[in-house]
C-alpha cells in the first residue's frame, strides 16, 4: 500500500483495505511486537471539531506504537481564532509532525489541506464528506463479525449529512455486498454519492428504501446512524421521523440470529439499551477496533514515509 | 457559411466573433465572460440570427478583447457548438472551435456555502467536468444547472 495521504475511502483499492485489516488484526493478535516501533515521530492533531473516540483513538494508537502527539487544541485556544487559513495552521504543524490527522467542519478541508503539505495527512471527517479511518474500523468490525464476502448490509438514518455513511458505502463497492439504504426521503443519500456508487458498483447491488420494513431479515449487518435534530424545521417533525429510524428489541424478531448491528456513535436513541446485552450488538467493539485499525494505518503510511523500516 | 453570417452585422476590426451559440444563449454567454456595459468594450449580439446549420442561432462580437484559453473553456460548458474566431485586422486569424474540457480551474466558484473553498483560503476552485454537469474537486458536489451564476466575480 502506498499513499502520500488519506482524503477519502475511494483512494482505497480492495488491496489496499486488506492490507490495513491484516495489519490491524497482527496487532490485534499481539499488541508488544508492535510497541515502541516509533519512538522518535510525533503525529499531529488538528481538531476543529469536537471528537471522543477518533481523537482518543489516534491519541493511544500513536502512544501504543511508542511514539508521541502534539495536539492544537481547541480551536478557541489556537492562532484560527486569529484568523488563520487551514493552509496555514497545516503548513506550520507539519513542522512539528511526522504526519497529521485533520477534522474539519467544511467538506473538502482534508482536500485542500494535504495538497500544502509533505508528511502523511489524514482525514478525520470534514463536513459531511468524508471519514475513511472510520471506514477502516467499520470494515475490520465486519469481517470479524461477519465477513466481507457475499454480506448484505442495511445502512439506516442520516444518509444524507453522514460522513462515516458515505465513506463506508465507498468502501464497500470493492467487495461482494448488497447495500440498502435506508432513511427519511428529506435525508437520502448525496446525488454525488449515489453518482460514485454507480460508477463503482451494479445498480442491482444498491436499493434505497424509506423503511426497513421488510428488509431487516435479509440482512447480515445492520449499521444505524443518529438523526440529529438541528436537521428538522421542528422538534414535533424531528420526533416523528426520527421514531421510524430506531432499533429496539420488538425489531429482532424479524432479523436474522447472527444480525450484527453497528453505530459509530454517539447514539441517542436510535438503538435501544436492550440491545446492548444482546449478541447482536457490536458498536462497542466498533469504537474499540479504532486503536488497532488506526496503529495499522498509522504503522503502514510512517513506514512508506520513511520513519521506521517497515519489517 | 459563416463567413455569409459575418456580413449581417458589421466587421470587427480587433477582437473575437463567437458564432453559432445556440439560440436564445447569447447574454449567457455574455454573463460568463462577464460582459455587462460597465468595460469600454464594444459588444455587438445577434440574436436568433438565421443560420443554414442551426435554423436559428445568436452571435457575439467583442471589438478589442481576444479571449483566452480559460474563457473558452468556460465557455464551452454553456456553447458547446460555438466556433470562436479571432480577428486581426479586420481578418479571421484564429478560428476554433471549443472543446469541452476535463478540469475547469479558477473562473467558477463552488455554490455549496460549506465547502472549504468558501472559506478564506490560498486555493482556486477546480471542477471536474461531468457529461451532465461540474463536480468540485474539493467537497465534490455536482452542479448541473445555473453554471452562468457560478461565475467567479474576480
Amino acid at each position: 500500500m502506498h499513499l502520500d495521504h488519506l482524503v477519502t475511502s475511494k483512494q482505497l483499492s480492495r488491496a489496499d483495505i486488506e492490507t490495513v485489516l491484516d495489519r490491524a488484526a497482527e496487532i490485534d493478535a499481539n499488541p508488544g511486537a508492535f510497541a515502541d516501533r516509533y519512538p522518535d515521530s510525533v503525529l499531529g492533531l488538528l481538531f476543529f471539531e469536537p471528537s471522543t473516540r477518533t481523537k482518543m483513538s489516534f491519541d493511544t494508537a500513536m502512544k501504543r506504537l511508542g511514539g508521541d502527539i502534539v495536539d492544537m487544541g481547541s480551536v478557541d485556544s489556537s492562532s484560527v481564532k486569529k484568523g488563520e487559513t487551514l493552509a496555514d495552521t497545516v503548513r506550520v504543524i507539519e513542522g512539528y509532525a511526522d504526519a497529521l490527522v485533520l477534522r474539519h467542519p467544511k467538506q473538502g478541508a482534508a482536500q485542500m489541506a494535504s495538497e500544502f503539505v509533505d508528511v502523511p495527512l489524514l482525514n478525520a471527517g470534514d463536513g459531511a464528506g468524508h471519514h475513511p479511518t472510520q471506514t477502516l474500523l467499520d470494515l475490520y468490525t465486519i469481517r470479524e463479525n461477519a465477513g466481507l464476502e457475499d454480506l448484505t448490509i442495511g445502512i439506516m438514518g442520516d444518509l444524507k449529512y453522514g460522513r462515516t455513511v458515505h465513506s463506508l458505502a465507498h468502501a464497500l463497492t470493492n467487495f461482494d455486498v448488497h447495500q440498502h439504504f435506508i432513511s427519511p426521503e428529506s435525508l437520502q443519500l448525496p446525488r454525488e454519492v449515489v453518482y460514485d456508487l454507480h460508477q463503482e458498483q451494479e445498480g442491482t447491488q444498491i436499493r434505497e428504501h424509506d423503511s426497513l420494513e421488510g428488509i431487516l431479515p435479509d440482512l447480515d449487518v445492520l449499521y444505524v446512524t443518529r438523526i440529529q435534530r438541528e436537521r428538522f424545521p421542528d422538534e414535533n417533525e424531528y420526533q416523528k421521523v426520527a421514531g421510524e429510524y430506531q432499533i429496539g428489541p420488538d425489531h429482532l424478531e424479524d432479523a436474522s440470529d447472527d444480525l450484527t448491528i453497528m453505530h459509530p456513535l454517539p447514539r441517542v436513541d436510535e438503538i435501544a439499551p436492550e440491545i446492548d446485552d444482546t449478541d447482536h450488538a457490536a458498536y462497542f467493539e466498533q469504537a474499540h477496533n479504532g486503536v488497532p485499525v488506526r496503529m495499522a494505518l498509522l504503522d503502514l503510511l510512517l513506514s512508506n514515509a520513511g520513519g521506521e523500516t517497515d519489517e | 457559411m459563416s463567413s455569409d453570417q459575418h456580413l449581417r452585422v458589421s466587421k470587427i476590426q480587433d477582437g473575437t466573433v463567437i458564432d453559432h451559440i445556440r439560440a436564445g444563449q447569447a447574454l449567457k454567454v455574455l454573463r460568463i465572460l462577464g460582459i455587462d456595459g460597465t468595460n469600454d468594450e464594444q459588444v455587438t449580439v445577434g440574436m436568433n440570427v438565421s443560420s443554414d446549420r442551426h435554423g436559428r442561432k445568436d452571435i457575439v462580437k467583442i471589438e478589442g478583447r481576444e479571449l483566452n484559453q480559460d474563457e473558452v473553456d468556460v465557455l464551452s460548458l454553456i456553447a458547446p457548438n460555438a466556433t470562436i474566431n479571432i480577428v486581426r485586422n479586420y481578418e479571421v486569424a484564429e478560428k476554433r472551435r471549443v472543446d469541452r474540457p476535463e478540469v475547469v480551474e479558477g473562473v467558477l466558484s463552488c455554490p455549496n456555502p460549506n465547502c472549504i473553498t468558501a472559506n478564506d483560503e490560498p486555493v482556486s476552485s477546480r471542477f471536474e467536468v461531468l457529461d451532465d454537469g461540474m463536480r468540485c474537486r474539493y467537497c465534490e458536489q455536482i452542479v448541473s444547472e445555473d453554471i452562468p451564476s457560478l461565475i467567479d466575480p474576480e
